[in-house]
């Protein structure tokens, strides 16, 4: 019998081959994103709470434990309430309308035209652009004296000059101001969810309800609508979750106000805890947002292992 | 139901003409396949009668009626598709409610009709189902239904068994030919596939290019084929075909045979050299050159096993063989069928 290999006489060594050992690679390569949630979003969400039982202020920088009347104080301020219904407000108007917005736009890309990919392109940009940039061209447009849309409106002579409304500076319409920027944030992040969940809706089905006698509505809030939800509602938490918790915009365009009439949770939070130093209260307002958001995402979850079945 | 006839319907996409002017007559209660390789227009024809495309000219008949401009919903026709369209968020039962549900049928009605056209396709155990819970089979029976539910004026189904395994099709295909010829409706099936063409046809039309190049019985498109290309797309193997003169000549494998084994003087002889033979259970084929006539293909016998078995035919050697007269077929050089056969 032929002799094809020497037999192996040196052992090898135990760890040579660790990174083979699925279990050992999984740990490894889970483990950055793990520090990272624990260290960055696990420990300040602990001190947070920690914050908002106490009296820590910047002032008096005390551990001293005062259970939750931090929250009583806030619930007692009417100003807080006002608040809370307007981020309420600014987070499920600006999200309906993004929405409407997305599933119209989607509707007009899917069409062929002279173009698209430009259109496609372009459509990503209010997405794209820096907040701080877009808040500060929408300032501008809706100035009390230099409104591009009053003057727009005054020359088209839908309204004289003394009609010209003042956007920033009455409660509601300030509040539609803050709504309508977000919406425009947020739409070409819904067009792109709807073209995703549109395109993957298969032909043959639509085909079949065309058949089956469905005119255009039918066909799109019986059968598209239902299908892509799923994939809807994951960029409608993303969406939520970034409203609920945002205050750039507001804090670029109206810095809550005019009396308080754009107030949001996030920004009353930042004023408290980290401009006017009462850290405690700041943060006993933040955490405001947490048992909403946990609604919100778990809802979200449910409906869609609910749709997947 | 009702009898479906186009004439001369012309469908163009930019430059290309899918459907190159098909006339075609469909009576009440037929079963019409229409035959032919992947990209010949036949589905695009398809959704023409059904409406989802317009065609470019042509007049559309169903039921004595022009529905040139008739949108699909209120055509009356059915169509089930390649992967049946069935709706992944409904149930069973709201799949094949829903043609009635746009027709605004009463409540009681739909329950009726649902429970109908269940019991008739044996799915009514699986109402309560939803589409990705069931096997091909089934998701074939509950597009069926949908289909059905509302007694549609024709029946169009568009490559329907192509999802299915091979051994569950041919079941699938009894079924839909039981269920056609019980209920008589007009129906109009397309396939590539000449198998599903020959079983399930009343009449076939074979299409390639856009344009019909013959429409007739199984019979008469397998042994009387109307050109080259019916005669070499139909068949397997295809229908030999050598050049003769000026034109062609064709004849199936199954009538190419050993000169002894041809009982009928009128024959035509003709020397055979062997060159490969397959065995394949229930017969054998032989893959060879026929002395003094061209072909871009081999020529191919089909044999009974027996035959070869006994080693009679061997590879290499010229052996004697023939075609009885009758089952020559004569093409000229355009490849149309010549009328002296």
């Amino acid at each position: 019998m032929a002799v094809i290999a020497e037999p192996v006489v040196k052992p090898v060594p135990r760890f040579r081959f660790i990174l083979d050992r699925r279990e050992v690679l999984e740990t490894i390569l889970v483990a950055p994103a793990i520090l990272y949630v624990l260290l960055l979003v696990g420990l300040p969400l602990l001190l947070a709470v920690y914050y908002s039982l106490s009296a820590y202020t910047i002032y008096n920088p005390t551990w001293k434990f005062v259970g939750l009347a931090n929250f009583e104080q806030i619930l007692q301020n009417p100003t807080f309430l006002d608040t809370l219904r307007n981020t309420f407000i600014f987070t499920f108007g600006s999200q309906l309308l993004g929405l409407v917005l997305g599933k119209f736009g989607a509707f007009l890309l899917l069409q062929p035209f002279p173009g698209r990919k430009i259109v496609r392109a372009l459509i990503i940009l209010p997405f794209a652009v820096p907040v701080a940039l877009a808040t500060i061209a929408w300032q501008w447009m809706f100035d009390s004296l230099y409104s591009v849309i009053n003057w727009t409106m005054i020359a088209a002579g839908i309204l004289t000059r003394d009609e010209a409304p003042n956007w920033l500076g009455n409660p509601y319409l300030a509040m539609l101001c803050i709504v309508i920027i977000n919406a425009w944030r947020f739409f070409p992040f819904a067009i792109v969810i709807f073209l995703a969940g549109i395109t993957a809706v298969p032909q043959d089905v639509i085909d079949a309800a065309t058949v089956d006698g469905a005119g255009f509505w039918r066909r799109n809030y019986q059968i598209i609508l239902p299908m892509i939800l799923p994939i809807v509602a994951i960029g409608l938490i993303f969406g939520i979750v970034f409203t609920f918790t945002d205050l750039s915009i507001v804090f670029l365009l109206t810095m809550g106000g005019p009396g308080g009439a754009t107030s949001v949770l996030g920004f009353a939070g930042f004023q408290t805890g980290i401009v006017s130093g009462d850290v405690a209260h700041g943060a006993a307002i933040s955490l405001f947002m947490l048992p909403v958001l946990l609604v919100v995402v778990i809802f979200m979850l449910r409906f869609i292992r609910r749709r997947e079945i | 139901m009702a009898a479906v006839l186009t004439r001369d319907i012309v469908k163009r996409f930019g430059e290309i003409n899918a459907v190159n002017g098909i006339s075609l007559r469909v009576p009440d209660g037929e079963f019409m396949v229409l035959l032919g390789p992947s990209g010949c227009g036949k589905t695009t024809f398809l959704r023409i009668i059904c409406g989802l495309e317009q065609q470019t000219s042509g007049d559309l008949l169903i039921g004595g009626n022009v529905v040139n401009d008739i949108p699909p919903r209120a055509r009356g026709v059915a169509m089930m598709f390649q992967s049946y369209g069935l709706y992944p968020h409904y149930t069973v039962r709201n799949n094949i409610a829903f043609p009635l549900h746009t027709q605004r049928v009463p409540r009681e009605e739909i329950q009726k009709k649902v429970e109908w056209a269940s019991q008739l396709l044996g799915i009514g155990h699986l109402l309560d189902r939803r589409p990705r819970q069931l096997s091909g089979g089934e998701r074939q029976r509950v597009a069926l239904a949908r289909a059905l539910v509302r007694e549609p004026t024709a029946l169009l189904l568009d490559e329907p068994l192509s999802n299915l395994d091979a051994k569950l099709r041919s079941s699938a295909r009894q079924e839909i030919k039981n269920f056609q010829q019980r209920v008589r409706l007009t129906t109009i099936y397309v396939t590539h596939d000449q198998v599903e063409a020959m079983g399930m046809g009343d009449r076939i039309a074979v299409i390639d290019h856009g344009r019909i190049r013959q429409v007739g019985t199984p019979t008469e498109i397998y042994e009387d084929p109307a050109d080259l290309f019916v005669a070499t797309f139909v068949g397997a193997p295809p229908m030999n075909i050598v050049t003769n003169g000026g034109g062609y000549l064709g004849f199936r494998p199954e009538n190419f045979l050993p000169r002894d084994m041809i009982a009928e003087d009128a024959a035509t002889e003709f020397s055979f050299r062997v060159d490969r033979s397959e065995y394949l259970g229930s017969e054998r084929i032989v893959y060879g050159v026929m002395d003094g006539f061209d072909s871009k293909q081999p020529i191919t016998a089909k044999l009974p096993p027996a035959h070869v078995a006994e080693g009679s035919i061997r590879p290499g050697e010229w052996h004697p063989f023939a075609v009885k007269n009758s089952a020559l077929r004569h093409y000229d050089t355009n490849g149309n069928r010549s009328s002296h056969h």
